[in-house]
């Protein structure tokens, strides 16, 4: 053969070993990169990193955490750019510098690092701290005459008074939700008075724990000497990071993952957590899964055990086949005009007449977002459950024939538990597909903001309504939408890796039930 | 009965046997077409009762097609053209009143290649009883032992009934099937070339349940071994190009067969 005649490799065998496995190593290579790249970039960025004070040589000083350096524009040196903070004082939390204009740099242990709900972080150093000390019923109000501490104890206040402050958090959440809204929605089915007394006392308690949060306020003072009050409710945490022992950030970096992973999102996603992102997603692709495998099975079976093999089930087959490679914003635009505007519309004018004109199935929601990406991915369930059928012998659907079963008998009883490990690969291809697909679900039902999910102890549970969020869009949201892209773009790289990981989860669920399955009987024996 | 025998027939002593032999299957005038390829012209026989009854010729002349038409596998097919008459203790199985399921429930059928269900042992000795539904569970472990022990192989698997039946050799997921098919209590067991995928000694054991089973069953057998429808079955038919070419005792169709096909197949088979 004229492979023989090639020099330099194994006689007869040629490049090709090579080139095979050179391509899955590059393959396995890219991956690899790009999960680091997510990991590396998102990950860091809950571990506390030191604050530089930079000393430039016209004077000025700031605080903040050096990000990335560039040549400058007209050559000859380098400039860095610094996380500054402090945008209410600055107007900017970033800062480009000269490399060669800095006079010195230092890591004194005294600045703190705010993290606060308006404004973004504060850079600085913490002068006093006033009012809404832990005293008796915490009823006091900021007032002149509130006792100012000073200094170290400031620090050490502060930090008391923040952990307080998250257990009031804690309590008025409980309060709200367990509490409140239940007996709200039982006064308003009919009147009672003991219901609406212990209504009252609850929401008495509520004033009560908003009060003691509102209390107190801390002096802060930027290096450059600029001066604030900042109201102790508005800071979601405080920390000294070149103070910190390296276990002190250990338990730091594993608090702001935690926060991240179980948290709802601030200042415009550009902050915060993605709670609602994850349990949307997981939710959405759940749900998706448990329309999807049904219809799918069941025309596959059509497909291939009941339809006769003519040249119309050819035909159907090819074009399911090319169904998977229509663009997904097709099926977007799909679910949009049928499930939203059309079932959704038709539902609001039956059953929600009275709420008209703000719709309620009407709109994108959790539901036709489901049902949109359930019709995505049915032309891969489908595909796959059929190669599962066809793979099974048909001596086996005979055996069960001859034994006097009924063809539904021999469907149930052998044909589909033997496909059943190509069903699953199906559903696994799909959950794949679904969890990371983002714009058809703009159209019809993804929202930027929905702290609320769409489970709860409302009756009926599942809101399938209402509009949730996605960890896809979530990265979309935060890389190219927010105020400061470059403030949120860690974020991004979190939730990135984090989808990746939710995808990883579901599909090893469903790589863990098929092996469970197969292991049952072991492998199809060939004959 | 006389007027189904093949013409070519003289009589002597086994042969008169035969010919007072009780009919189990009667087949009369079969043809069979799977669109429009031939497969079966004209088949007539009768297959005796309470003996083993063997499909001899080269492949691709009809025998498993022969075979299939006798519990209706061939209904699934769509293409399938049948004519003429098959019928089972005198009724036949294409009547109006003959049931599909209950007809292969009298008429059992093992394949060559070990089919198996992924189940374990006992799963698949009950899958047809469970069908039926409507026994215990004593009940069906009594008739599971029952099954397994006509198939020869109760001792070997009694201590691992709960395991998958893949884990079988090949000989015993053969004789598994077999107690699966004998579990449902069949009249008639068709084998389609049983023992072609199996080791000499698992053939043996093959051929020895089959000339126990004959006290309680009429068998089928389809074989491409001569020595196998010589040492197993008490009549042969030997088929050529989906035509009965002759019918009679194996002693005589063997030793003193009546026409030069039937011979030019057997002398070159046994050479
Ligand atoms: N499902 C089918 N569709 C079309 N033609 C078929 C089908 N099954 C069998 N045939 C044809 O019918 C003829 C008889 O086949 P059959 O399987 O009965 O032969 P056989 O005698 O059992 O052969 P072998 O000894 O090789 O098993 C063959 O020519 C075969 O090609
Ligand atoms: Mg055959």
């Amino acid at each position: 053969m004229a492979m023989s005649k090639q020099r330099g490799f194994p006689r007869g065998e040629g490049p090709w070993p090579w080139l095979t496995a050179g391509s899955v190593a590059i393959s396995l290579l890219m991956l690899g990169a790009l999960l680091l790249l997510l990991a590396v970039r998102g990950l860091g960025h809950f571990w506390p990193a030191p604050v530089t004070l930079v000393e430039l040589q016209d004077g000025s000083r700031f605080a903040g955490m050096a990000v990335k350096e560039a040549p400058l524009p007209g050559g000859g040196g380098e400039e860095r750019l610094y996380h500054t903070a402090n945008r209410d004082l600055e107007g900017s939390p970033w800062t480009w510098v000269e490399v060669a204009t800095i006079e010195a740099e230092r890591h004194p242990d005294d600045l703190v690092v705010l993290e606060r709900q308006r404004w973004g972080a504060f850079h600085g150093r913490l002068m006093a701290l006033r009012g809404g000390d832990d005293g008796v019923e915490g009823q006091r109000k900021v007032g002149r005459e509130d006792a100012l501490v000073e200094g170290e104890a400031a620090w050490q206040s502060l930090v008391a008074r923040l952990a307080e402050l998250e257990a009031l958090r804690n309590e008025l959440a409980r309060l709200r939700d367990d509490t409140i809204l239940p007996l709200a929605s039982r006064l308003a089915d009919g009147e009672n008075a003991t219901l609406a007394a212990e209504l009252a006392r609850a929401e008495a308690r509520l004033r009560e724990l908003q009060m003691t949060m509102e209390s107190g306020e801390v002096l802060l003072e930027s290096v450059d000497g600029t001066r604030l009050w900042q109201p102790i409710e508005g800071i979601v945490r405080a920390q000294r990071p070149n103070a910190m022992s390296v276990p002190d950030k250990l338990a730091a970096w594993g608090q702001g993952v935690w926060r991240f992973l179980a948290e709802g999102p601030r200042a415009a996603n550009s902050a915060g957590g993605v709670w609602p992102a994850i349990f949307g997603t997981v939710l959405m692709v759940l749900l998706m899964s448990v329309l999807v495998a049904p219809f799918g099975v069941l025309a596959a079976i059509y497909l291939n055990e009941v339809a006769h093999q003519g040249r119309m089930t050819r035909l159907v087959r090819i074009a399911v086949r090319n169904l998977a490679g229509v663009p997904s914003i097709v099926y977007g635009v799909f679910g949009l005009g049928v499930f939203v505007y059309g079932i959704g519309g038709s539902l609001d004018e039956w059953f929600f007449a009275d709420t008209l004109p703000s719709p309620t199935f009407g709109t994108g929601g959790l539901l036709w977002a489901s049902l949109t990406l359930a019709l995505l991915t049915l032309p891969v369930v489908i595909v796959a459950t059929e190669e599962g059928l066809a793979r099974i012998p048909d001596h086996q659907r005979e055996g069960a024939l001859a034994l006097g079963a009924t063809r539904l008998e021999m469907l149930t009883r052998v044909v589909l538990p033997m496909a059943t490990p190509a069903m699953l690969t199906g559903m696994i291809l799909a959950v794949a597909r679904a969890a990371g697909e983002v714009a058809p679900l703009m159209l019809v039902g993804v929202a930027k903001l929905a702290p609320q999910v769409p489970v709860d102890g409302n009756f009926p549970f599942l809101h399938l309504e209402r509009k949730f969020m996605h960890l896809g869009y979530h990265i979309y949201d935060t890389a190219f939408h927010g105020s400061d892209v470059q403030a949120a773009l860690p974020l991004a790289y979190a939730t990135a890796l984090l989808l990746v990981l939710v995808i990883l989860g579901l599909n090893l669920t469903a790589i863990f039930l098929r092996h469970h399955l197969r292991s049952r009987h072991g492998r199809l024996p060939r004959h | 009965m006389s007027d189904l025998m093949p013409p070519a027939m003289a009589p002597s002593g086994t042969i008169l046997a035969f010919k007072r032999e009780a009919s189990c299957l009667e087949i009369e005038g079969l043809c069979l077409a799977y669109g429009d390829k031939t497969a079966l012209r004209d088949v007539t026989l009768r297959v005796p009762r309470h003996r083993v009854t063997a499909f001899i010729g080269p492949s691709g002349c009809g025998k498993s097609t022969l075979l299939r038409a006798l519990n209706r596998l061939h209904d699934l097919n769509e293409d399938v053209v049948r004519q003429g008459r098959i019928r089972l203790e005198g009724s036949d199985i294409h009547g109006p009143e003959m049931d599909v399921a209950q007809l292969r429930r009298r008429v059992g059928m093992v394949f060559q290649a070990p089919n198996p269900f992924p189940m374990s042992i006992y799963d698949n000795v009950a899958f047809g009883l469970r069908l039926q539904g409507g026994l215990r569970k004593r009940q069906l472990d009594d008739a599971v032992e029952e099954a397994l022990t006509a198939a020869a192989l109760w001792e070997e698997v009694k201590d691992r009934l709960r395991a998958s039946a893949w884990t079988l050799s090949g000989g015993q997921q053969q004789r598994l099937v077999i107690a699966r098919t004998l579990a449902v209590g069949p009249e008639v067991l068709l084998l389609d070339e049983p023992a072609s995928a199996l080791d000499p000694i698992s053939t043996l054991k093959i051929e020895e349940l089959i000339r126990n089973l004959k006290a309680s069953l009429t068998l089928v057998l389809v074989t491409h071994n001569m020595q196998q429808a010589a040492r197993v079955s008490d009549y042969t038919a030997f088929l050529q190009q989906g035509e009965l070419v002759e019918y009679g005792p194996t002693d005589s169709l063997f030793t003193n067969p009546r026409l030069a096909r039937t011979e030019n197949y057997i002398t070159g088979r046994m050479a």
